[in-house]
């Protein structure tokens, strides 16, 4: 059950339930005739979906707080397209699609602890840790001795995740990735 | 941004400001009106549903010099204006600032029909002094205020852009709403225009139209989306001023607002009251309007932020 809230609680990053779904506060414009009350017009985005609509509050509209939490999840395995998460502090397991995945599926690694964001207790997205470390599993060789700065060349992690790098990295290789820009670091020794 | 570079990268449009300012005042002056200073701090803001005054030391920051300037006119006065801060409680925003500067004038004699033309006389000439030619670029939008403006109804506004009539079926949850995003945002383009004959809830301290209880003489100003000035008729029947002030606080209480004492002194001033119209008209939004400014800030030295 939400906490209610008034229009005097809105801001940008405020997370309302509106008809069952959770939604984002992602723009929000005081706005008030001189002889009328105050009015809030906000840009919404349902944080499950990604759509974005406008709707304007009155200041003695109330409206829910989305029942959202943050739970620190460690992902064990994957069964298809089915993957298989436990809770840090319960240890209680719990599985989502790959589609509930997303981009985090480039990423993911037996035993790599991250947020997951529930909505009611349903998943509705993954917080990746900044980084990672992933294995290369596939890459040409690079010509020895090109250090021609920014020449990079496509190789493959072992998530199937395909990523530019430096020449000179090879098949085997355990590199730091970053997850908010999908790309190299370093390499990690 | 250093504060002295904040401030003075405002200075082509604090100064396109000041000579704003002074087209104004020459502009009243040439038309035999005399400048009037009333109190800043005054122990009986107008009460209104909507409108919350700064408490100041046990009296309230006013939130428009209307009643003083009334009780001018029911003095004898004939032709008054000022320009005043002005301070509503918890108005902030791109289009608000919670004390501002307004210009307010009266006239004895005369009915909301003179004001209109007022806003336009008005407008022009500050145009032609300021030499902006009357072509302004505001962002994407080509303004002037040459040709004929656009005249509405609000009933005309509200049927054609929100598809229902506010003055047969009046909706107090929907008008405001409505009003700022169907209507406003289509009204004024190029030049202003002017929203007539409110319905009579709307009414605020707005004579009714003779013979037609259901409409107020109340207009607005609108330009490029913009509300900039309300004028009206002004009410001058005391037994009906006072019975709208107790509903205003009525509604106040009922939602858990501030009461303010009765005015009064201006409600027996009103006994007194030839027929008159006054309007207030919003000086920041005309020189950021007026300078191509996209921001209020822009046009004013100290905003809430710098301040």
């Amino acid at each position: 059950m939400g906490v209610v809230l008034t229009a005097s609680d809105l801001r940008k990053g405020l997370k309302l339930e509106i008809d069952g779904e959770p939604y984002m506060v992602v723009d929000f414009e005081f706005s008030k005739p001189g002889k009328g009350q105050a009015l809030y017009r906000c840009r919404l985005k349902n944080m499950i979906t990604g759509s974005q609509f406008d709707r304007t509050y009155r200041s003695v509209d109330k409206f829910n707080a989305a029942d959202l939490e943050e739970q620190s999840m460690e992902f064990l395995y994957k069964d298809g397209s089915r993957y298989t998460f436990m809770n840090t502090s319960s240890y209680e397991q719990i599985e989502i699609t790959e589609e509930q995945v997303g981009d985090a599926i480039n990423y993911l690694t037996e035993n790599l602890v991250v947020d997951m964001l529930l909505f009611e207790g349903r998943p509705i997205g993954i917080s990746l840790p900044n980084f990672v470390e992933l294995k290369v599993v596939q890459a040409d060789p690079g010509i020895k001795g090109d250090t021609a700065a920014g020449a990079t060349k496509p190789v493959t992690l072992e998530t199937g995740f395909v990523i530019q790098v430096p020449l000179f990295i090879e098949e085997g290789e355990l590199l730091k990735v970053d997850t908010r820009t999908g790309s190299y670091v370093e390499r990690v020794k | 941004m250093t504060e002295r570079e904040a401030l003075a990268s405002k200075k082509p449009f604090l100064v396109l400001r000041s000579n704003v300012l002074q087209a104004i005042r020459t502009f009243f002056l040439g038309e035999d009106f005399i400048e009037i200073q009333t109190p800043v701090r005054t122990p009986t803001p107008a009460p209104e549903q909507h409108i919350e005054a700064v408490p100041a030391d046990g009296w309230f920051l006013s939130t428009s010099p209307e009643l003083y300037m009334k009780r001018l006119l029911a003095s004898g006065y004939e032709r008054i204006f000022q320009i005043a801060p002005a301070f509503r409680r918890g108005e902030h925003g791109k289009l608000h600032h919670p004390e501002f500067i307004m210009l307010e004038w009266y006239r004895l004699e005369s009915d909301y029909e003179v004001l209109k033309q007022d806003c336009r006389n008005l407008l022009t000439h500050v145009c032609r002094v300021i030499d902006c030619s009357a072509n302004i670029a505001n962002q994407n939008h080509f303004l002037t205020v040459e040709g004929d403006w656009q005249h509405l109804t609000v009933r005309e506004a509200f049927l054609r852009f929100a598809s229902w009539d506010p003055v047969m079926n009046y909706d107090p949850d929907r008008f405001d709403v409505d009003l700022v995003d169907k209507v406003e945002p289509r009204l004024g383009f190029p030049r202003p225009c002017i929203l007539s004959d409110y319905p009579i809830y709307q009414a605020a301290l707005a004579r009714s139209k003779p013979g037609n209880p259901t409409i107020a003489e109340r207009f607005e100003l609108y330009w490029a989306g913009i509300e900039l000035a309300n004028g009206f008729s002004e009410l001058n029947d005391p037994h009906e001023q006072r019975s709208r002030f107790l509903e205003a606080l009525d509604m106040r209480h009922r939602d858990g607002k501030s009461v303010y004492p009765l005015p009064e002194k201006f409600l027996e001033s009103l006994e007194f009251l030839p027929s008159c119209a006054g309007i207030a008209l919003g000086i920041d939004r005309l020189v950021m309007m007026l300078s191509g400014a996209n921001q209020l800030d822009h046009v004013v030295a100290f905003p809430p932020e710098l301040a």
